[in-house]
């Protein structure tokens, strides 16, 4: 198996560029740090080859970017998309809200992603470096040796449950194609289901008190797509800047996991960009978890059109408090 | 100064406790940390950083000012602040005991805000300096030093042992209450102390950062710099980097019908947003290139001009670790410091 670096990336997008296949390229650009990478547009080759980087911190979905991006473009956008991304961008383009014929997906493999706070709990602050792929050489300012750490240790919580190496979306692929994982995506939220009513309001209680209402989780979210959100609307009367106590904290929570349902592709995303490392990712998990119950196994981004549980209705449809029922039953 | 041993500071804060509530940078899940009233069992973050800063404390993320209720022709106005009386807070780095000063200009200066006026006025501030400073921080970039934290008591971890010094009166009724479970010591282990923290800010890979180009007097250079498109294209918006920010001050003011009258309460607003300041002629930053460009801008133009050439970044490095995206000031500084507009 040819193992893909960013290399190749650069390669790939300043050949299409050159033949003007596509007149930009959507990647990741290199920041003061290793771990530091920025969603960036590149539109020369010298950029590229100085700036693009793919590395382990390239967490970033860059789906959602197109929505907006792409309309300063002429001509068709190269975006290069990892697995779980493919799964957004065909949401995206089943809900029309990016244009397939101009966007050109370059699918590339991804090993799964570092959470930089989780290496910062393993080798302290200070980190000037890090390298490597599999195995990880932090550097820091504090000891003479660098730390060697398994990037399976220190993988970004959505990447140790990876539904899928599997690309649903491109236009070619760098490397071998994946395939769809058995993930045990939804242990966690098994094990929260067995708690008693009291001990998860505590979970979340604990989990959803610590937010601090910045919305990036909302604002990285690509299945939430609205220009303007009506949060963020004073028109709409429901405007909210603050979290104003802590029950309409957990509604905002709520009431969006709700919004995404059925469109939600399980990205991870919203845990990823909490500043407060609240696992947002598990109130859409126990969401998708009800629907495949309720309604059959769905993965929402698996293809391009065609409808999902929410927007169907056949006359086998279980009802949801007969899932609880069961539940309760069982336990 | 006086000292104690650190393995025994949570008997200070029981101490300190016994007489007026002590916050300090406490473990919350997962690694991170913030401010909270300590109790009995809390243990002091071991880290740098909490993920909010301390400026909560003066200036509440959302706060009641005021209630209105109707009755007939009758309008009841019930101030509800809530007065928290004196309290401390233990272990404010360098960096944000500065932003204490950035606020104050804002705050304190006519009009003055009653609200953030008492709660500085009530508060013992006792720092903590940076044994351990993070790649992520260069606060010397703005003249900070972190061996040197001030606020009213100054303390440093010292082999093992944690060393307080007094710096205003308040801060010497701290010392009073702590007296007993402390000793008169030298300075010359904090000097040791000062030495080491000196030389490791020179190894930070941010040290070499400055305020080139930046400062009063430089709108015209910056604003229409080309950069800014690149810089922000990125951006979310979603207002993190400005809610984590020690001297971030914007707020909005508004009203919350209650069911029983109206109450008007304040919370953070944040430039990035698109209805940031939002009049009836629209918002006048159109696109999150002017949004961005604003919050940089006023950290590293505006308030300098506007106070005697103070930025309004300590350099904490908070933006740097929380951006979703890993856009920051220091991505912004040094694409554009030292350059002129062309
Ligand atoms: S990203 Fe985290 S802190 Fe920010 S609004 Fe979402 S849950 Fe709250
Ligand atoms: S700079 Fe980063 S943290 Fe700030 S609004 Fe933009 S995306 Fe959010
Ligand atoms: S701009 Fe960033 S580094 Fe500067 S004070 Fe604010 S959070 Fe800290
Ligand atoms: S920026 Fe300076 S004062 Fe602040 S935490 Fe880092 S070293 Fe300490």
């Amino acid at each position: 198996m040819q193992k893909i670096t960013e290399k190749h990336l650069a390669e790939k997008a300043k050949d299409l560029l050159s033949q003007g296949k596509v007149s930009a390229v959507l990647g990741w650009r290199r920041g003061e740090f290793d771990y530091d990478v920025t969603p960036a547009l590149f539109t020369d080759a010298d950029e590229i080859e100085n700036g693009l980087v793919y590395n382990c911190f390239c967490g970033a979905n860059l789906s959602k970017y197109l929505v907006s991006k792409i309309r300063a473009v002429e001509g068709r956008m190269l975006v290069f998309l990892k697995p779980c991304d493919t799964y957004s961008i065909n949401q995206l383009f089943t809900e029309h809200r990016v244009d397939r014929e101009k966007v050109y997906i370059v699918g590339i493999p991804c090993n799964g992603m570092a959470d930089i706070t989780k290496i910062r709990n393993a080798v302290g602050e200070g980190i000037t470096g890090v390298s490597g792929d599999e195995c990880l050489r932090v550097e820091t300012l504090y000891s003479d040796e660098p730390a060697e750490l398994c990037l399976a240790d220190v993988m970004s919580e959505r990447c140790v449950n990876c539904k899928s190496k599997k690309h649903v979306a491109y236009d070619e692929l760098l490397g071998d194609e994946g395939e769809v994982l058995d993930s045990h995506r939804f242990d966690e939220v098994e094990r929260i289901e067995r708690m008693s009513p009291d001990e998860r309001f505590a979970f979340w209680q604990r989990e959803l008190s610590r937010c601090i209402r910045c919305n990036a989780c909302r604002d990285a979210c690509p299945a939430c797509t609205c220009e303007v959100c009506v949060f963020n609307n004073p028109a709409s009367g429901v405007e909210s800047k603050a979290p104003v106590n802590e029950f309409e904290e957990k509604m905002f929570h709520i009431i969006r996991a709700f919004h995404v349902a059925g469109r939600c592709t399980d990205c991870g995303e919203c845990s990823r960009v909490c500043p407060q490392n609240i696992p947002l990712h598990l109130l859409n998990r126990k969401l998708i978890k009800d629907m495949n119950e309720c309604y059959g196994e769905y993965q929402a981004g698996e293809a391009v059109g065609g409808v999902s549980p929410l927007t169907d209705y056949t006359a086998e449809d279980g009802e949801p408090g007969d899932l609880i029922r069961r539940r309760d039953t069982d336990a | 100064m006086r000292k104690c041993l650190y393995k025994d500071i949570h008997k200070i804060f029981a101490r300190v406790a016994e007489k007026m509530p002590l916050y300090i940078p406490a473990k919350t899940g997962d690694e991170k940390a913030e401010y909270k009233k300590w109790s009995e069992g809390d243990e002091l973050f071991e880290g740098l950083n909490t993920v909010k800063s301390p400026k909560d404390l003066f200036f509440p993320q959302s706060e009641d000012l005021v209630r209105f209720k109707t009755e007939g022709k009758n309008i009841e106005i019930t101030d509800v602040r809530e007065d928290k009386g004196p309290f401390a807070v233990f272990g404010v780095r360098a960096c944000d005991a500065k932003s204490f000063e950035v606020l104050d200009r804002v705050f304190l200066t006519e009009p003055r805000d009653s609200y953030y006026a008492s709660r500085r006025e009530n508060a013992t501030v006792v720092t903590l300096a940076c044994s351990r400073p993070s790649e992520t921080c260069f606060c010397k970039t703005f003249g900070i030093d972190a061996g040197e934290p001030g606020g009213d008591v100054s303390a440093w971890i010292a082999g093992d042992d944690i060393v307080f010094s007094a710096n205003t009166e308040k801060g010497s009724a701290f010392l009073d209450i702590i007296g007993e479970l402390t000793e008169e010591c030298s300075c010359d282990a904090v000097d040791r102390e000062k030495e080491k923290i000196a030389v490791i800010m020179e190894r930070l890979p941010l040290s070499d950062l400055t305020t080139d180009g930046f400062g009063g007097g430089k709108t015209e250079d910056l604003f229409n710099r080309a950069e800014w498109a690149e810089l922000s294209e990125a951006c979310l918006g979603c207002g993190t980097c400005t809610f984590v920010c020690p001297t971030c001050q914007c707020y909005d003011i508004k009203d919350f019908k209650s069911g029983n009258g109206v109450v008007r309460y304040r919370c953070w607003d944040s430039c990035m947003y698109s209805e940031f300041t939002k009049m009836a002629h629209g918002n006048n930053r159109l696109t999150q290139k002017e949004r961005f460009r604003q919050r940089f801008m006023h950290k590293l133009v505006y308030y300098p001009e506007n106070n005697d050439g103070l930025y309004s970044c300590v350099g904490c490095g908070r933006c740097l670790k929380s951006c979703p995206v890993s856009m920051n000031i220091v991505k912004v500084m040094k694409k554009l410091g030292g350059k002129k507009n062309d």
